[in-house]
């Protein structure tokens, strides 16, 4: 009894459209229109000045810990971008821009990094689950919800996002395994920015790509250059066009890099070096794609300040929010309240009407900060 | 030296690993990064990265692999990044790390350690505040540790680590950086399952571990100024094995116990403390035991911590309903 190859033999695509350094593959250039075109480019540029404003606001305690997106603007939006309202969106912890394309109000989300739930509660109407911190749990979620919209027999999507590192959690590789089984409509986009906080993709996995583990599931995988926002776009179009056909899911692989700290808590220079970090910005995806539309005469004057507007506008809002009533820690617990628990909140209530006894020594004392946090003053 | 509990943590780890080449530690960002909270700082630096490993992103894969090494004899102390992350190993802790000693029937078991931070009070995002300490408490097999400052974190860590059962050690995350306190050179050992009594006193025992022992002990001493009541406060540092006997001496001699933890009140260590009580003071009690906890709902949002996180009006509240019953 020989050896015999087994057929079908794999392989894996890298999808790059327009590279680094402006070369533009005009045959697989997509044909999008102008507005989507400065729609998608407005949303790359809000990202990032919103990035940078948040890490301001994160050093003047303003807001606690957040995960910014600088350099992966492309792979969120490139890939959002293809859902329609209707389809439904699971972000995981690092989409600030995914989320504003999707509708989330900005103040909203500095409300939710500022510790107010509130912040992460989605519109009545919006098709979007809120942001997951353990990392890659969502996955599973997005295969549920693309079973039930599949049950249902609406012609819905589900796009999941998560980075290289969630690639080794088991619930990925579940989530993963499920969504070949059931076939379902799922289009899951890993944003592989190359670090997991401090831990190198190549500690990660010792896979040559991450899109190949989709092959194991029975289904394709396709590597992209997520610093291309019309590659990803490309890829990602197909991806969901493929499972509102009945396709089946797909695995899109963006290979990106995180620009800034892991979080406002992380200090980077302990495990890479300032080239890598400078080798990468040279590929930044907002510098290629500013150019790509400079070509075609589509930069709109003073683009910057009407986003930078925007975005103090929101902040207004932001800081505008009236103090927390310690009360609503109650308020979505359960659909009712059990009694033991609504003793607590009235027991809550009862301390909160009693004239304050508390005496300043008496007074937590402020919470020492996590690395790299500093005090607020909210 | 004067450290703080980081320090006082790498400290134990250091000079464990250097006492023992079978100490290796594993986790999220513990080697070049030295671990987010850095109690890992240096190490691998120091052993290298076969003993100091940077491990993928996977908890089940942290502690089931240190199983499997301390099947082999290693002595892995893992880290857990944060304690609302081992959710995600919860079943190799409960179906292996617990139990192999008793399936096996003494052939093989676990000498491992499991650390993880806990507690709220840094400002931080779900999953980065919570106290879960009650889960494993409940686990038949396994040890349940929370130091309350510098010196008892290294000294309860050097105990883990030579402890021939699995060890779950939480560090509060608010302690971390509070206080530095003079720590020997000489490693020091503190035997595990014994409390302590770091306040005497007749009127009150107040119960407690971790970060929210310096909540019962500032109100035992708002008790002794403003109502001339003396608050024994016990220092748990073992929440399982539980020291019954120091609990049940104490109030003994104060008649009145008032418990107080982070973690969510219903089911919680409380429950147990004072069912403890009950069982073997019952006699002396001249008033029900009080328990100061957290409300019975989910994360509630840093904003909001102190609504439920408890803190020492709370405790005075309930200790001076206590003497008054
Ligand atoms: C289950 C779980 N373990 C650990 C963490 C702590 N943590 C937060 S982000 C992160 C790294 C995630 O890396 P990756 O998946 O590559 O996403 P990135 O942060 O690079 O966007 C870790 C370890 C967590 N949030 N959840
Ligand atoms: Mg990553």
């Amino acid at each position: 009894m020989p050896r015999t190859p087994l057929e079908p033999r794999f392989t894996i695509e890298h999808l790059s459209i327009l590279d680094s350094d402006g070369n533009l593959d005009t045959a697989l250039e997509p044909d999008l229109p102008a507005d989507e075109l400065k729609r998608l480019y407005r949303a790359m540029l809000l990202g990032r000045r919103l990035d940078e404003r948040m890490v301001r606001l994160q050093r003047q305690g303003r807001i606690g810990t957040f995960a910014p997106i600088k350099g992966q603007e492309a792979s969120q939006l490139g890939s959002v971008s293809t859902l329609r309202p209707t389809d439904w969106m699971v972000p995981s912890f690092r989409e600030t821009a995914a989320m504003i394309w999707r509708g989330w109000p900005i103040d909203k989300l500095l409300l939710f990094f500022a510790g107010f739930l509130e912040g992460g509660q989605p519109a009545p109407a919006q098709h979007d689950l809120g942001i997951t911190i353990p990392v890659a749990t969502q996955l599973p979620h997005a295969v549920g919800l693309a079973y039930a919209a599949q049950y249902r027999g609406e012609d819905a999507v589900v796009m999941a996002f998560f980075g290289d590192g969630a690639t080794s959690e088991g619930d990925f590789h579940e989530a993963a395994n499920f969504a070949g089984v059931w076939h379902v409509p799922v289009v899951f986009v890993c944003q592989n920015n190359q670090w997991a906080i401090s831990v190198p993709l190549k500690k990660q996995t010792h896979s040559r790509t991450i899109a190949q583990k989709a092959l194991a599931y029975g289904f394709p995988g396709i590597q992209v250059d997520g610093n291309d926002v019309l590659a990803v776009h490309a890829a990602s179009r197909e991806a969901v066009e493929r499972a509102r056909a009945g396709g089946g899911p797909t695995l899109i692989e963006c290979v990106t890099y995180r620009l800034g700290v892991h979080t406002t808590a992380d200090d980077p220079t302990k495990y890479r070096t300032d080239e890598e970090v400078a080798e990468w910005a040279r590929k930044d995806p907002l510098t290629r794609f500013t150019e790509y539309l400079r070509k075609k005469n589509l930069l709109e004057d003073g683009l910057e300040a009407q986003v930078d507007a925007e975005i103090a506008e929101a902040i207004r809002r932001f800081e505008a929010t009236p103090p927390p009533d310690p009360l609503a820690i109650f308020a979505h617990a359960y659909a009712e309240l059990p009694p033991d628990v609504a003793a607590q909140r009235r027991e809550l209530a009862e301390r909160l009407q009693a004239p304050p006894p508390r005496r300043a020594d008496e007074e937590h004392p402020p919470a020492p900060p996590m690395r790299g946090q500093r005090m607020t003053r909210r | 030296m004067k450290l703080n509990m980081v320090k006082a943590l790498n400290l134990a780890l250091r000079q464990e690993m250097e006492r023992d080449r079978d100490v290796l530690v594993l986790g999220e960002d513990v080697g070049v990064d030295g671990g987010v909270f850095r109690v890992t700082e240096d190490l691998q630096r120091r052993f290298g990265s076969q003993r100091v490993i940077d491990s993928p992103l996977a908890e089940a894969a942290i502690i089931g692999a240190s199983v499997g090494m301390a099947l082999y004899g290693l002595k892995p102390v893992c880290e857990i990044q944060f304690s609302g992350f081992a959710f995600q190993c919860f079943h190799q802790i409960e179906n292996h790390a617990a139990r192999y000693r008793q399936r096996s029937q003494g052939r093989f078991h676990c000498a491992m350690v499991v650390r993880m931070p806990y507690g709220g009070g840094v400002r931080a995002l779900e999953h980065h505040s919570e106290s879960e300490e009650q889960f494993y408490a409940h686990i038949p097999g396994l040890k349940m540790v929370i130091p309350s400052g510098p010196r008892n974190a290294r000294a309860l860590l050097v105990s883990a680590i030579r402890d021939p059962d699995p060890v779950i050690f939480f560090e509060a995350k608010g302690l971390y950086h509070a206080a530095r306190e003079e720590v020997p050179d000489d490693p020091e050992m503190m035997p595990l399952g014994r409390a302590q009594i770091v306040r005497e006193g007749r009127d009150l025992t107040l119960i407690s571990y971790g970060a929210m022992l310096r909540v019962a002990r500032e109100a035992a001493d708002t008790l002794a100024q403003e109502d001339g009541a003396e608050a024994e406060v016990i220092d748990l540092l073992t929440v399982a094995p539980l020291d019954r006997a120091t609990l049940a001496a104490s109030v003994q001699k104060t008649g009145r116990a008032v418990i107080i933890h982070e973690a969510p009140q219903s089911f919680g260590p409380g429950a147990e403390i004072a069912a403890s009580i009950m069982e073997r003071a019952f006699l002396s009690l001249e008033a029900p035991i009080k328990r100061v906890a957290a409300y019975d709902v989910p994360f509630v949002g840093f904003a909001r911590e102190r609504a439920t996180v408890p803190d020492v009006p709370r405790v005075l509240a309930a200790a001076r309903e206590t003497l008054a019953f």
